[in-house]
């Protein structure tokens, strides 16, 4: 009876030993890398709710987009290492102190790359945390100050307005023969920061401003009675500075509705199916500022980007032609310097000579910019493409480059 | 300046419906709806599917978002405000769970339909132009209907057998009930009935406005303030405060257009003065 029991109690031993073992190969050969793959954090800190969401959902649906891609294709190779990308984010609800507690999370996690925040105040409120912690951020906000030494761990993460609205404007007087300029803007400080610097390039340019003081509460819904006094005085272009993409097919509508018949544009990116769903074809003509958005000069890794960000969420933002830039600096300049990984003053030093092919847009380079502007590079470079809303779709107006 | 008239009456005529319902809810049961703007968004964005997506006609885009509303108003009525009132004597109670149902709506509205702005096909084309006023006609149909939709009510609230009885409970909620009106009844009907407004009116100013899943607590403020002007828990007083504020604002955009956004701020420093002389609004209540 005892041995009888032994001998069971063994066989079952070896069976139960045997199938874990026959599991364990398994699962080892079936997934290598990922077993053996370290772990890249990367932080995301910005607005992802309110009326605002749209520009934080945008980075962190591109940014987990690209991870899920390259996790998918066997992680990231830098230096000796392949890491598989983990997105951390944090929404700040635009509130800077939100930005403050969001940063601190990401030191806390030991994350030492951060994506956003989406506006001025944010980006100027985590800058001593960003200092101090030992991380770089690329926010989308253009006050000089984050990027002008003796500031150096933000890097801007797209053209600012002061850099595409002198080359749009030249481009609309010259070749639309425009030489009255209206501006409106949000009563925020990002639009009255992007609207001040609009209106001294418009100056520069020598053309006359008409409005330069209007602007609305961020919440407006009918913008008939804000923008009536500014059509009276029929300037040849308005222009809507740092308008959110969620205003700008009201804003176009209302002018459009009340007789306008010039010009419109911003120096934002803006999103063609929120444009035609609220303006339709009183859209038609309106400029913008986008990435590697149209097709003329999108690659194929582009249309495959637009392709899994579309099957993942349902639904592509045209912001993330831009958007989706800020993760792939950070991973290529890692590969380019794997010390880096966990120490920022080597990505810095590699900021200054790092140049990779790109991968989204033809014929493009990625390198870091921002000379003219900063006096050091602080800013990513991305194709400042000029387009023009015809029928639903974006279509390209001119090609420029920052720097 | 007949066109800043015109654009004030049409923003008057949409303020004052939008705030009908809140007014309603405060009246029945003293309940502060945060959540009102985002009942708005969500009739809108049931519009925005029937209508914009599924292709249906606006209308019964409209009546689906009313129902909807309608819907979700008595659930919350009778599962969350009900048991709260009945248990908590303190009113901070029923504030806090309003706020907290905002929030909910929201992140709730934001998944079931993203971040962007969303906006139909306009629902009639063209623009009435004269020598002085210009109006596109889709904002004259929807400040009709609006027009329409308030004096419905009013006539809904002064000449029903609900009406006389939520009107009653709105003055004397105790008085009201040994008269043998079914308080829990007509509490979760008035609740429905505000929602419901909420819903239709977020539905009918998508054809213009469009919706997006961040507006509800700015619409909400809003919604407060013209309340704070007529009166709370007085029909006329929402409806004077909205065309009060819509007037407002149109003559303030105007006016003081050369000294940047100052309209709002002189709006809410008014609103200061008015309040410190009439803390009640202009009808205060109970409702007449």
């Amino acid at each position: 009876m005892g041995s009888e029991m032994i001998n069971r109690r063994s066989t079952l031993k070896s069976l139960a030993l045997g199938a874990v073992s026959i599991l364990a190969i398994t699962v080892a050969s079936t997934f290598p890398a990922q077993a053996e793959n370290k772990e890249l954090k990367i932080g995301f800190v910005g607005v992802t709710s309110g009326p605002a969401a749209a520009w934080g959902t945008s980075n962190v649906r591109s940014m987990q987009t690209r991870a899920d891609w390259l996790n998918e294709a066997g992680g990231v190779k830098i230096g000796e290492d392949t890491y598989n990308i983990t997105i951390v984010t944090f929404d700040d609800q635009k509130d800077p102190k939100r930005a403050i507690a969001g940063m601190e999370k990401m030191a806390q996690e030991g994350i030492h790359y951060v994506v956003g925040p989406n506006v001025d105040d944010g980006a100027a409120a985590v800058r001593p945390v960003a200092e101090s912690k030992g991380i770089i951020y690329f926010p989308y906000a253009f006050p000089k100050s984050l990027y002008v030494a003796p500031a150096s761990n933000a890097v801007l993460g797209m053209v600012a307005n002061y850099q595409s609205g002198p080359a749009i404007y030249k481009y609309l007087k010259e070749n639309k023969g425009v030489k009255k300029v209206a501006f409106i803007a949000a009563n925020e400080s990002d639009p009255i920061s992007q609207r001040d610097s609009g209106v001294a390039a418009a100056k520069e340019l020598g053309l006359e401003v008409v409005a330069e003081t209007d602007t609305y509460q961020n919440d407006t819904r009918d913008f008939t009675p804000v923008l009536t006094p500014i059509v009276q005085l029929k300037p040849d272009l308005l222009v809507l500075s740092g308008v959110a993409p969620a205003n700008a097919p009201l804003l176009i509508r209302a002018a459009r509705e009340l007789g306008y018949g010039g010009l419109i544009s911003a120096e934002t990116a803006q999103d063609a199916t929120v444009l035609q769903e609220g303006a339709g074809e009183l859209a038609n003509g309106f400029i913008s500022v986008g990435g590697a958005s149209t097709p003329e000069i999108r690659t194929p890794l582009m249309e495959e980007f637009i392709d899994r960000y579309t099957k993942k969420f349902g639904e592509y933002n045209d912001e993330s032609n831009t958007k989706v830039y800020a993760l792939e600096y950070i991973i290529e300049t890692l590969k380019a310097n794997p010390k880096a990984i966990d120490n920022v003053e080597e990505f810095k030093k590699t900021m200054d000579s790092f140049s990779a092919p790109n991968p989204y847009a033809k014929g493009g380079t990625l390198k870091y910019v921002g000379m003219t502007s900063f006096g050091q590079k602080r800013q990513v470079s991305v194709p400042m493409v000029v387009t023009e809303f015809e029928n639903g779709a974006f279509k390209t107006l001119f090609v420029g480059e920052v720097d | 300046m007949e066109q800043v008239i015109a654009n004030g009456l049409y923003l008057g005529a949409q303020y004052a419906l939008i705030a009908l319902g809140l007014t309603l809810i405060f009246a029945l049961m003293n309940v502060l709806n945060f959540a009102h703007g985002q009942m708005y968004v969500l009739g809108g964005f049931v519009t925005y599917s029937v209508y914009g997506q599924l292709k249906l006609p606006f209308v019964v885009a409209l009546i689906c978002s009313g129902v909807t509303l309608a819907v979700v108003g008595a659930l919350m009525e009778k599962f969350l405000f009900r048991p709260v009132i009945r248990r908590s004597k303190r009113e901070e109670s029923t504030m806090l769970l309003a706020a907290a149902t905002a929030f909910f709506l929201d992140a709730i509205i934001l998944l079931l339909f993203g971040e962007k702005q969303r906006g139909v096909p306009k629902i009639v084309s063209g623009v009435f132009i004269s020598d002085s006023v210009i109006l596109p006609y889709d904002r004259i149909v929807v400040g009709v209907v609006a027009i329409l939709m308030i004096a419905a009510f009013m006539l809904y609230m002064q000449y029903s057998k609900p009406g006389r009885a939520m009107r009653a409970l709105a003055q004397d909620r105790i008085a009201a009930q040994l008269m043998g009106v079914k308080v829990e009844r007509y509490s979760m009907i008035g609740f429905a009935l505000g929602a419901m407004l909420a819903g239709v009116v977020g539905g009918l100013l998508v054809s213009i406005t469009g919706v997006n899943s961040g507006i509800g607590g700015p619409i909400s403020i809003k919604a407060f303030l013209m309340v704070m002007i007529g009166g709370a828990g007085v029909v006329a007083g929402a409806i004077a405060g909205g065309f009060i504020l819509g007037m407002m604002e149109s003559v303030g955009l105007t006016v003081l257009r050369e000294y940047g956004d100052v309209t709002y701020l002189v709006i809410f420093a008014l609103l200061m003065v008015f309040l410190s002389i009439r803390p009640n609004g202009l009808m205060g209540k109970p409702w007449g």
